[in-house]
């Protein structure tokens, strides 16, 4: 007992000398010439240092591909700009969140330690930003995320936990609509059926569907949920097939809806029933694990054709940066994002002399809200007091081949999925 | 002992209770059926579909935990590595699949080419077990039972994200196959032949199985260890070989259910033999520990629990989405079955102590 | 006598094809490229070039174990050459891994045996990989020998050494941010000792030879200062004891003004996990119930405490934090109670699988559409109230926090008092409880229930006893974990929390309460600070798991009674289960 006694204490003499040495004082400033006077404080960048973003989203399990290919969209935009900004090389790093409310969480909290970090984008999935979102607003960060679409994150009720954060995805009140109008427009079909997967995300957009659906004038049948980790699908869809639904919509993530998709033809009473899902499967993993039941099978996500930038110019640019197609559907809003984020620090940042960078975080953040008809790739985009900068157009497309090598949906000759609606 | 009549007061409440929570559960099934049957929301050939779905994932449940039952009536031992063994076995398969595929084998040769991947896949699955029991297990045969259960689940993280690491997170599908395409006609009801090859399968390899370790001698060995392993090894049995002989065995098992699991569902990726592990050994003590008949009877009944049990009785219930809750029936149905017959379904055969 | 030549060839050979094997492997788990983005020491040495010298250096030290008889003289010849031998056939099987996958197309099968892998390999490309590998092996073999001859007053400190000054290396981001975030003079002492992505060459020459000078002094003097101490008067002795607990408490209360939030966040979730431990500890531990489904616990007091102090839809009640954490472990202990019943006469492993599946329907039940009106479903439960020391304003409407007017427990930095300080509650409570007659009670039930029995232990009280206590344990925890989170989803409360807490308790030391707290150190926190590798962070947790359960399987700190249990146990080959007749 007296050996653990003395080891313990001469750890604890180290540990009270650097203590005692601290105080627990925050950082001087430096002889400055600028007083920082912002009620968030500032960040201060030296002059070797570099400008230090992260990206944070899923970037591990069998999402990652959303949390990829937005990533993807930072990068080109961080290489448009020549890498630097100001003179200072731009660092952009990242933090996994795993597509959970808790991974967010603990995302957040690391992100919010490092106070060299300037500015956010992400999350990825909404159950992230759920969790995190208020560590990161209390800590002066602002974040901008490519890819949430859960509704209420930019609806004027969402609370002060939320100032700091913005997207420039659309919201799914959209996407529910939108598909609900195909379906009862377009299709004309008049019985729908929706499965969710128990994510928030999922169970939120089936519901936006059903409303609006029933609102047109059309009926739902059955309403079904599996559990995440479901591999049998069978059970359900025969239960959904005992309702004689003409539509079914899956707005599910990529491991369910492959799923979903490889075993739905197999039910009796279900072989011509129409099949759709959202920008959570609008992937061309969707197309190996559902396999020739994919043809045919329509896709909500936002519409390409829409963007008014230059979005063929960011497809070459990916193309030869990358390789391959574009693995999901927000890397556009992703590269918008990082674009509002500079161009906001363009406008507050405060240049010394010497180089160093300080850049006041409430201003920032205000700076951000305050963008209008700002020129980006998925359109004109104006930032709403509650943080909406998307310009949500939504379309439907089909998939016309189920070879998951043949997925490209910027093709100009022969898109894989094709657009079809509106 | 003289017993306080709190004491007995306790005792009463306790019989009472449980008495009271088997009653409860028999009645929510029994109300729930024949609301069921009453609403006629499905038809006759919508059942049987239901039961088909169910004995399919059931047998792939049952060779799964063949695997278990036999490792733990010889070791008392719950091998939670097992999952991953299976997982690898479907990795394996997908391997030879996908080459025979693409060279055009697996359309002209159907048999074979499934033969085949599924032979690759039992011989990939037994590799790894074979390693991780040398590893990870054999040092540990003396421990309290604890600690090679920690070894196990140390096991079987590593082997995931080992597998991650090798194949990363995504997800590998299956090739389509034209032969496992389609459905057959039995008495005028269609069934689908993916799901029939892949019972089929399961029920031959599983009569293999039950021949060798009743037949042949080294069953017979087997059979000795698991009954009592000191007695058996003064009989001039090796007990390590016999060991690492059950081993292998339970690991060509559960490898060919990995490829039969993704013939069904044609995905697979690190994670997936999680959850069919712990399904697995919830069927093994379901129908019995350490009772071969008792794994392939406990997988059966999961299986078809777990498919006809949520529109069977919590459909009419008015319980909204049943199937997200199938895994809970899955587990309350175990807890009810040990509290009537503790030893499982068929008994339990352990091995005694010296 | 001299090993015979061909028997020292082998041996070596031997080892350097296993250690060989082992860097593919790494290779092929894409772990060297990986940790090649991270340095061990800036600019000189990434982490991948580490840990491929480290299998070499390995099989250095193996084969001349292995190849000197315990009883002789060290025999320095031949351990160099067996090391050397085992260092350069390692180099020369990872060169021909590189010339295996440069001529075939491994990547069809290993995704990580990518171009980029390669390039990385052969040092972007240039031939002279094909010597360097076996020369850089031989080295590194021969550094292992060298070790391993070393008189154990050198090699002690310097293994030492470099395994402290590699943790530091790891953990060279931490440090930096934290130090970064003092005063001006920690801050540009941090930039010294800590580069951006590892060690700077200074930092890491300096933690070297100041841990060899440490460990060098401490092995000299360590006696002399056991022995003075010894000779202080008792009054003395009691008075240094209070010192250093008095200079603990110190660095506990100041620690996350210092460390900031995320350390603050990592201790936090460290300490909810040795609230479970302990829980489990009294149900497991203490009473040999293995339960395997210890989560449904946790969401249970988690649950209870967001619905009493939600201001969203889902809250019942506006009440504050400090009334509904009593209720809710009473909720919990009711639970422990109704889920203890049905099992009470399950067996051993039956019980694992029942308790299992407890955990499972719990987590089933609580993110299902059909309780969603009461639990909120997928969505979860939002707008939980944090802690307030002082008055609450009134409740005024859904979705807007009520106002604190006093001391509010916003973060990780304020949450960390509140569940450090219950940690070191129960774990209190759990030493009473060890000690008292419940506690013994509990300890002959899990040796042998029938002998138990018959010696007039009521079985049925004892084991609810046991589940109650554990659960209330664990609601405990799942109350502070709601308001650290702010929301609860029925996603957290997975079966995999549940294994981890049993994990950490047997390699803690089952049964043991330092042991619970070490264990949770280990198994929960120092993955947490490493985040930087999280991709194989379960590959390690695995492997460590294996290891230390072929090296030490009573635990990092065990109980007595543990001890004297294994050390037995190697003669005879005893379980610890004991069967009991089924009770109803």
């Amino acid at each position: 007992m007296n050996k653990r006694l003395f080891a313990l204490l001469s750890v604890l003499v180290l540990a009270s000398m650097v203590l005692a040495a601290c105080g627990g004082g925050a950082a001087a400033p430096a002889a400055a010439t600028y007083e920082c006077t912002d009620a968030l404080g500032c960040v201060t960048i030296a002059p070797s240092e570099p400008v230090h973003i992260a990206y944070w989203g899923v970037l591990s399990g069998p999402d990652s591909s959303l949390g990829e290919d937005s990533k993807r969209g930072v990068e080109i935009a961080i290489d448009d700009m020549g890498g630097k900004f100001q003179g200072h090389d731009i660092l952009l790093t990242t933090e996994d969140a795993g597509c959970t409310p808790e991974g967010g969480a603990t995302a957040a909290t690391k992100l919010a330690t490092d106070t060299s970090i300037v500015g956010l984008i992400g999350s990825s999935c909404s159950d992230e930003t759920v969790g995190g979102i208020a560590t990161l607003t209390n800590a002066g960060l602002t974040t901008i995320s490519p890819s949430n679409t859960r509704p209420v994150l930019s609806d004027p009720a969402r609370g002060p936990d939320y100032a700091g954060y913005l997207r420039t995805a659309h919201s799914d009140a959209f996407q529910g609509k939108a598909v609900a109008e195909f379906a009862y427009n377009s299709l004309k079909v008049t019985k729908a059926a929706t499965l969710h997967d128990g994510s928030t995300y999922a169970q939120a957009l089936q519901q936006v569907f059903a409303d609006e659906f029933v609102k047109l004038g059309g009926t739902i049948v059955a309403q079904e949920a599996v559990a995440k980790d479901a591999t049998d699908m069978r059970p359900v869809l025969t239960t959904i097939a005992a309702a004689g639904p003409e539509f079914l919509y899956y707005p599910v993530f990529v491991a369910v809806g492959g799923y979903v998709t490889a075993q739905v033809r197999d039910v009796a009473g279900l072989e011509t029933v129409a099949l759709a899902g959202s920008d959570g499967i609008f992937t061309a993993d969707l197309l190996k694990g559902g396999g020739t039941n994919t043809e045919g099978m329509y896709l909500s996500s936002p519409d390409f054709s829409a963007f008014t930038g230059d979005y063929a110019g960011f497809i070459a640019k990916h193309e030869a940066k990358y390789g391959g197609s574009t693995l999901s559907t927000f890397h556009a809003h992703a590269y918008d994002a990082t674009n509002i984020l500079f161009a906001a620090l363009g406008k507050v940042a405060v240049v010394e002399a010497d180089g160093t960078i300080y850049v006041p975080r409430q201003a920032l953040r205000d700076a951000i809200y305050a963008t209008k008809d700002f020129a980006g790739v998925t359109g004109n985009l104006s930032c709403s007091a509650y943080g909406d900068c998307g310009a949500p157009v939504i379309a439907v497309y089909e998939i016309v081949n189920s070879d998951p090598a043949s997925w490209n949906p910027s093709d100009a000759a022969a898109p894989n999925p094709k657009k079809i609606f509106p | 002992m003289r017993t306080s009549f709190g004491e007995r007061l306790l005792d009463l409440a306790v019989s009472g209770f449980l008495w009271g929570f088997r009653i409860l559960i028999v009645l929510i099934v029994v109300l729930g059926t024949f609301l069921t049957i009453r609403a006629g929301k499905y038809t006759g050939e919508q059942w049987i579909d239901f039961l088909v779905f169910g004995i399919s994932q059931g047998s792939i449940y049952a060779l799964i935990a063949l695997g278990y039952t036999m490792v733990y009536g010889i070791l008392r031992m719950i091998n939670f590595a097992h999952g991953e063994i299976f997982m690898s076995g479907a990795f394996g398969g997908y391997f030879i699949a996908t080459w025979l595929t693409g060279i055009g084998f697996m359309d002209k040769y159907p048999v074979l080419g499934l033969i085949s991947s599924m032979l690759f896949g039992m011989l990939v699955s037994t590799l790894i077990a074979l390693l991780v029991e040398r590893i990870a297990y054999r040092p540990l045969r003396g421990a309290p039972r604890l600690v090679p259960l920690i070894s196990a689940i140390g096991a079987s993280f590593f082997l995931q994200y080992t597998f991650r690491g090798f194949f990363g997170p995504g997800v590998y599908a299956y090739p389509s196959m034209k032969a496992l395409e389609g459905q057959w006609n039995f008495f005028g009801i269609g069934i689908l032949k993916v799901q029939i090859i892949v019972a089929i399968a399961a029920f031959v390899m599983m009569a293999i199985l039950y021949s060798i370790v009743m037949f042949t001698k080294i069953g017979k060995a087997m059979r000795a260890v698991s009954e009592n392993k000191d007695v058996a090894a003064l009989m001039g049995i090796d007990v390590n070989r016999i060991i690492v002989t059950t081993f292998a065995l339970g690991a060509a098992m559960a490898g060919a259910a990995g490829v039969l699991y993704a013939l069904t569902y044609r995905q697979v990726n690190f994670f997936t033999g999680f959850t069919p592990g712990i399904k697995a050994f919830t069927a093994a003590v379901l129908g019995g520990i350490g009772n071969i008949p008792g794994a392939m009877v406990g997988g059966l009944v999961l299986g078809i629990v777990e498919s006809v049990g949520p529109a069977l009785f919590l459909d009419s219930l008015g319980i909204p989405r049943p199937y997200q809750l199938k895994d809970a029936i899955a587990y309350i149905m175990l807890v009810m079955i040990l509290l009537f017959r503790p030893s499982g379904i068929l008994g339990e055969r352990v091995s005694k102590k010296a | 006598m001299m090993m015979k030549k061909d028997n020292l060839i082998w041996i070596a050979i031997k080892t350097g094809l296993l250690s060989g094997v082992i860097a593919i492997f790494l290779c092929l788990i894409g772990m060297v490229e990986v940790f090649s983005k991270r340095d061990v020491i800036e600019h000189i040495i990434t982490l991948g070039d580490f840990i491929l010298l480290a299998t070499a250096v390995s099989a250095g030290v193996i084969a001349a174990r292995a190849t000197s008889k315990p009883d002789q003289q060290k025999q320095p010849l031949t351990n160099l050459v067996a090391g050397a031998l085992a260092g350069i056939t390692t180099g020369v099987l990872i060169a021909a891994f590189i010339g295996l996958g440069q001529q075939v197309n491994l990547r069809s099968v290993f995704l990580s045996a990518s171009p980029s892998l390669f390039i990385l390999l052969t040092f972007k490309g240039g031939t002279s990989w094909i010597w360097v590998y076996p020369a850089v092996g031989m080295g590194a073999g021969l550094l292992g020998t060298i070790l391993f001859l070393l008189p154990e007053k050198f090699r002690q400190p310097i293994t030492r050494a470099i395994l402290i000054t590699f943790l530091m290396a790891l953990f060279s981001g931490l440090f930096r941010v934290v130090m970064i975030n003092q005063s001006d003079n920690i801050a540009k002492l941090g930039k010294y000792l800590f580069g951006q992505t590892g060690l700077t060459l200074s930092g890491a020459i300096i933690f070297f030879a100041a841990i060899v000078a440490v460990s060098m002094f401490w092995s000299a003097r360590s006696k002399n200062l056991q022995e003075g101490f010894a000779r202080i008067p008792k009054s003395g002795q009691t008075g240094i004891r209070v010192v250093v607990y008095a200079l603990l408490a110190y660095v506990i209360l100041m620690l996350p003004q210092v460390s900031g939030p995320f350390i603050a966040q990592v201790i936090v979730i460290v300490s909810l996990y040795a609230l479970m431990g302990l829980g489990l500890n009294i149900t497991l531990g203490f009473a040999g119930l293995l339960d395997l489904g210890f989560v449904a616990f946790f969401a249970v007091g988690a649950y209870t405490v967001g619905l009493l102090t939600s201001y969203g839809i889902f809250g019942l009640q506006h009440i504050p934090f400090w009334v509904a954490v009593p209720i809710a472990i009473l909720v919990s202990m009711l639970f422990g109670a109704f889920l203890g019943l049905p099992v009470l006469g399950v067996r051993g492993d039956y019980l694992a699988i029942a308790t299992l599946g407890f955990g499972e329907i719990v987590r089933l039940l609580a993110g299902s559409d059909f309780l969603a009106p009461f639990f909120g479903g997928p969505q979860g439960i939002i707008g939980i109230q944090k802690p307030c020391l002082g008055t609450l304003e009134e409740f005024v409407r859904v979705d807007v926090p009520r106002v604190c007017n006093g001391l509010e427990f916003a973060g990780p930095k304020e949450i960390y008092y509140i569940a450090v300080a219950s940690a070191i509650l129960i774990a209190f409570i759990a030493l009473r409880l060890q000690r008292s007659r419940l506690g013994r009670a509990w300890m002959a039930i899990r040796e042998d229930e029938d002998v138990a029995e018959a010696l007039g232990i009521n079985l049925i009280q004892t084991k609810l006893l046991a589940y109650m206590l554990g659960a209330a344990f664990a609601g405990l925890g799942g109350a502070i974990f709601t308001v650290l989170v702010g929301s609860i989803f029925a996603t957290s409360m997975q079966l995999i929390v549940s294994i981890n807490v049993v994990s950490l308790i047997i390699v803690g030391g089952m049964g043991s309460i330092p042991g619970v707290i070490v264990g949770a150190i280990a198994l929960i926190g120092l993955p947490e600070l490493l985040r930087e590798v999280s991709e194989y962070r379960f590959l390690f947790y695995g492997a460590t798991l294996i290891m230390m359960m072929l090296a030490k399987p009573e635990g990092l700190w065990p109980s007595q009674a543990t001890l004297r249990e294994l050390h037995h146990e190697e003669s005879s080959a005893d379980p610890i289960a004991k069967t009991s007749k089924a009770k109803a």
